[in-house]
């Protein structure tokens, strides 16, 4: 069963922004090398949620989080965790591709130059690995030094992919991908996810139900701040127990 | 109705073109009779050799403006040395450490700072700033100095032009997009690490237009700088030299000295000067930033 062993557990989570309770009493075990997709209206606190779990909260000033959030065990809220070290094993996808202003290969090197990886050879083979793990190396390969901005949104996506699988994570953290993308770019980000849960953990958020049909292993349904279902997809989707996700679901025709 | 909504909607625009048409010639215009006010000086002279010398005999009709083009440029100089640091350090305060509460104290304050008079400016330098360099800060580099000089005249500019570019890089910085702050602190980067290799790469070009607008002011700064620096037509050789720069030269001499032939021309050739000066910078600062531009886009 080590395939479902708990990478993030969270426990008696609960998040204040600005005076107002965003994220009520949360208690999930986020399972291992799958992909979980958390789902809900809009406003319920799907991206608080996510931004929890690699603590970028923390650059807000009125945010205040009690609970804990165990990576690999490990309480990343404890004051003694160092925080780059916590952020160095998640991989963010955020909703729009957001490219450092830098060359394709300065954003893919970003984080391993960070990290003290400095000589040419290691950080060509990292760029290059990378790369051809999110399928764009042939599309870039001849203008690797060129700017990142230039890229097609789709492309620049998947560079902010690869920039992330760059530093070794262990987890990727997508919260609506998938959203800025066209049809195309929105099955290879997809298949890339399904693929990459062989090695990382994944957790989604999306809006688009037969999205989260499409890749993940188990669903979150997030309602108004509280955690209202979690379960294996098939159930959630086929099966909710709950009225609320019935409701939220039903617009989705197996 | 249709038509008449469409005849003003042309109206207008042709009007805000003749605005812009007026505004943008009225730049040839002072530019030219700035040129046409200084032809007596430039026939009995020649441009190379106004520019070049270093000799100011008015009575002798020798008019050398060395001196006074590099002591404006010293002092610009200086200001910018001095205030372009302080001033990313003060926004990146500002904008990325300072508490919201703290923000919403200190802005004010800097913006309170540009309505300050310059003879203010002045008076402040001559109290404290000549003292300053005088007593504690020159004697560790020279035998003497008055104080009066082209680095008093640096300090205060730059305090004088902080306001300005603070203003504009605070919100080139505030418009900053968290996601992409996030995305590099998502990678494991510090706030710092993030804050040198991405935020402010992505503002040079703000940084540079900022910059820019503040030197095109302080080039033309006058009687602050005029009460600090000295005003002797030398060309300073280190920053406790005197210097004397051309809107000091114009403003100290404007009406007084009238009756020698030529003069009043010469003072017209400074102020032509000075705007080739500060016509330049900005033409050349534009085409680095239009490069620079160019460059992180390809
Ligand atoms: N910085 C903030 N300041 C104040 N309120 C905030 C802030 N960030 C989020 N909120 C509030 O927290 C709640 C949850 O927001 P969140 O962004 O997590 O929703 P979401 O589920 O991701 O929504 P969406 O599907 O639209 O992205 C919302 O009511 C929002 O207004
Ligand atoms: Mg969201």
């Amino acid at each position: 069963m080590t395939k479902d062993k708990a990478h993030i557990s969270v426990q008696d989570l609960n998040v204040h922004i600005g005076g107002n309770h965003i994220l009520k009493d949360l208690n999930i075990d986020i399972p291992n090398k799958s992909v979980t997709s958390i789902i809900g209206p809009s406003g319920c606190g799907k991206t608080t949620l996510l931004k929890t779990f690699n603590r970028l909260h923390d650059t807000a000033a009125d945010v205040k989080v009690t609970g804990k959030v165990l990576v690999d065990g490990e309480d990343i809220y404890d004051p003694n965790t160092e925080i780059t070290h916590i952020r160095k094993k998640m991989g963010l996808l955020s909703q729009r591709p957001y490219p450092l202003p830098m060359s394709i290969y300065d954003n893919v090197a970003y984080g391993p130059r960070i990290h003290g990886t400095r000589k040419r050879q290691d950080l060509d083979i990292i760029v290059e690995k990378q790369l051809k793990a999110t399928a764009l190396w042939n599309e870039v390969k001849d203008r690797l030094h060129s700017s990142a901005t230039r890229l097609s949104i789709g492309q620049q996506q998947r560079l902010c992919l690869a920039r992330g699988l760059a530093v070794g994570p262990e987890i990727i953290l997508g919260d609506e991908s998938t959203s800025a993308l066209d049809p195309v770019s929105t099955s290879i980000i997809e298949d890339l996810f399904v693929k990459l849960k062989q090695d990382y953990s994944i957790v989604l958020v999306t809006h688009i139900l037969r999205q989260a049909a499409r890749v993940s292993d188990y669903i979150i349904f997030v309602y108004e701040g509280r955690i209202v279902e979690y379960g294996k997809t098939e159930q959630v989707l086929r099966d909710p127990r709950e009225e609320l996700t019935k409701e939220y679901v039903k617009g989705y025709i197996v | 109705m249709q038509t008449i909504r469409l005849l003003k909607d042309k109206i207008i625009s042709k009007l805000m073109l003749l605005f812009t048409i007026l505004s943008v010639s009225l730049v040839f215009i002072i530019g030219i009779g700035l040129y046409y006010k200084s032809i007596p000086v430039l026939q009995n002279s020649t441009w190379g050799h106004l520019l070049t010398s270093s000799v100011w005999k008015p009575l002798k009709g020798l008019f050398g403006f060395y001196p006074y083009i590099m002591g404006t440029l010293w002092v610009t100089g200086i200001a910018i040395i001095i205030a372009l640091p302080l001033c990313v350090l003060t926004s990146l305060y500002i904008v990325e450490y300072a508490h919201p509460r703290v923000r919403r104290i200190l802005m004010p304050f800097v913006n309170l700072l540009s309505g300050i008079p310059p003879v203010i400016f002045g008076v402040w330098g001559v109290l404290f700033i000549i003292p300053l360099i005088q007593d504690h800060i020159a004697p560790h580099f020279v035998e003497f100095s008055t104080g009066y000089s082209v680095l008093a005249g640096g300090i205060v500019l730059a305090v004088m032009i902080f306001p300005l570019i603070v203003s504009i890089l605070n919100e080139v910085l505030r418009t900053m997009p968290q996601e992409l702050k996030d995305a590099s602190l998502a990678l494991g980067a510090t706030k710092w690490e993030t804050i040198k290799k991405v935020i402010l790469r992505k503002a040079l070009p703000g940084i540079i237009a900022a910059t820019v607008l503040a030197i095109s002011r302080a080039f033309g700064e006058t009687i602050a700088v005029l009460m600090v620096c000295g005003n002797n037509a030398v060309v300073p050789h280190s920053v406790f030299d005197a210097g004397y720069p051309l809107p000091a030269l114009i403003a100290n001499n404007y009406g007084d000295m009238m009756s020698i032939p030529l003069y009043d021309s010469a003072l017209m050739f400074a102020a032509l000067l000075l705007f080739i000066i500060i016509l330049l910078f900005n033409i050349i600062s534009r085409i680095i930033l239009s490069r620079l531009e160019r460059k992180m886009a390809a």
